[in-house]
């Protein structure tokens, strides 16, 4: 099919119908209301649920009963709302129900800023509600993985019984690019009642309940580790990563923030530097073994992000202190400029 | 301009309402139809209400890093403010497309910038055109840069103009060839 330049908010809005979801709950927020704008157009033209909730609690909680009754749903928002949302991310998770939530970033703390940002690193891995509970993370870097992983984020959703997260960011949702839906295929949006929905069936088998509440320790504690070896299951399976090996410099970076580390790399390379990039698609699992892969002859490692470091963390986890790690980010809602990052790969190329 | 670079950069502004976002939409449909990589990036926000707008497009034989122009090949302006904001980051060898009728600045354009005047929106009211300088200034870029062509121009409009609106091919047409005759 011929590609179509659409912005990457709107994209994702199309690519989530043609991967079979039939309800949207979600509240305006910027940069992201191209979703909702989107999908109140063309929801309701599909047999699907367009519905602008009266909040963003009130849209996770949605989502909540509508996964409960075994419908693919998913609800979008931007850092602020996210914020609200993670109380009912976390009984989602706790229910095992399977939804896909969108985070297009802005700058935070508070109201922060509407320009792009990744500051809710640390949020999506580490604390997207409370409890013991991992959510998968997927980090797209162009329009086109905008759609491929929203399609990704319902299959990973319905296989290990999870909410997903799509990490994108303001520019991601903002630019527009070509992009192609070949990927879709029209069973893709067939849905089958999974066997565990509370929904209507006329007393013709016993109820199904959705719950996150255990009143017995044990009771939760087998649920809980149960729910881990399906994590372990997607650390195996779904982590994901692209890089070059053998540089000595890498530099890591996620989302559109590795699209300018491209730019500085290629720069880097073009004045005779042995840099390489490593762009993880998967934050959570994080791609341990794939970095440790890309820095076999690294000297310096070098993380870039949109915040004052989050996922540097990650990388110093995986990399177990065997190598020195270096940050550079800008926050606030500026974008980094190749140049600025080509110039740190040169200092640190100079200290080597 | 595809014949000696293989990546341009634009960045284009003015005021919310001068059509800026629309202007590098076609450029980026053109690009496309090409069979260029491509990328759109607006400025968002509060901005975008009666106060300075700029959009940014990346056309490239290679894949494109950061959509977000800061210093571009390309500068077209449609105001003044924007014009005294943005002057200076053209790259050397760039160039600069400016709507004389709009733009009424003291600055100069940096050592070896090309700049080309065409009083776009004026030349929108004359032939009945209003709201149609972006157009014009569009047809002047063709003109100068030789970049693409009046037939890419047109088959991308056909592409971006909804059916409802079809009467508004022809005038866009009339306008390109407005500002690539001027």
């Amino acid at each position: 099919m011929e590609k179509v330049l659409m912005k990457g908010n709107e994209a994702l809005a199309e690519a989530a119908i043609r991967a079979g979801c039939k309800c949207f709950f979600g509240y305006p927020i910027t940069p992201q209301n191209e979703i909702g704008a989107y999908l109140a157009k063309r929801m309701p033209k599909t047999g699907g649920v367009f519905l602008q909730a009266e909040s963003e609690i009130g849209a996770i909680n949605m989502v909540y009963g509508c996964a409960g009754s075994g419908v693919r749903c998913m609800t979008s928002s931007s850092s602020p709302g996210i914020s609200l949302k993670t109380e009912g991310i976390s009984y989602i998770a706790g229910a095992d129900l399977p939804c896909v939530i969108v985070n297009v970033q802005r700058g935070g703390p508070g109201l922060g800023s509407i320009q792009p940002s990744q500051a809710d690193y640390w949020q999506s891995t580490r604390a997207i509600g409370h409890g013991d509970i991992r959510v998968p993370v997927l980090a797209p870097s162009s329009v086109q993985e905008m759609v491929d992983m929203t399609k990704k984020a319902f299959s990973i959703a319905e296989e290990y019984l999870t909410p997903v997260m799509i990490l994108a960011d303001g520019v991601l949702g903002q630019m527009m690019e070509p992009v192609s839906f070949d990927n879709f295929e029209e069973s893709d949006a067939r849905v089958s009642e999974p066997p565990w929905a509370a929904s209507g069936h006329g007393f013709s088998r016993p109820h199904n309940i959705i719950n996150s509440l255990y009143l017995e320790p044990i009771e939760l504690e087998n649920v809980i580790k149960e729910r881990f070896e399906r994590y372990e299951k997607i650390k195996e399976k779904e982590t994901g990563a692209v890089y070059e090996k053998d540089a000595e410099i890498v530099v890591v970076a996620y989302g559109s923030t590795a699209r300018v580390v491209r730019s500085a790399v290629d720069m880097a390379r073009e004045n005779g530097i042995n840099a390489g990039g490593f762009r993880p698609l998967t934050l959570f699992p994080f791609p341990e073994k794939q970095l440790r892969d890309a820095c076999k002859n690294a000297r310096k490692v070098l993380v870039v992000e949109m915040s004052m470091g989050q996922m540097v963390d990650d990388v110093k986890l995986a990399l177990e202190c065997k190598l020195p790690v270096e940050f550079f980010g800008r926050t606030g809602g500026f974008v980094p400029n190749p140049e600025e990052i080509f110039n740190k790969i040169t200092e640190i190329k100079e200290g080597l | 301009m595809n014949n000696i670079k293989k990546a341009i950069n634009i960045l284009i502004a003015g005021f919310g309402g001068q059509g800026i976002l629309f202007t590098g939409k076609l450029l980026a449909e053109m690009g496309l139809i090409e069979g260029k990589e491509v990328t759109w990036m607006p400025s968002y926000g509060p901005a975008m209400r009666g106060g300075t707008c700029n959009c940014s497009v990346c056309v490239s034989d290679t894949p494109i890093g950061s959509p977000v122009v800061l210093k571009p090949d390309l500068l077209i302006v449609m105001n003044t403010p924007s014009y005294d904001k943005f002057i200076s980051d053209i790259k050397p060898g760039g160039m600069a497309l400016v709507d004389s009728s709009l733009v009424n600045s003291e600055t100069k354009v940096p050592d070896g910038v090309v700049r080309f005047d065409i009083p776009a929106a004026k030349l929108a009211v004359e032939n009945e055109l209003q709201g149609m300088a972006n157009i014009i200034m569009l047809g002047k870029l063709l003109k100068e840069t030789k970049s693409s062509t009046l037939e890419v121009a047109e088959k991308a409009l056909k592409k971006i103009i909804t059916q409802s609106k079809e009467h508004l091919i022809a005038l866009n047409m009339k306008a390109i060839r407005i500002g690539y005759n001027y």
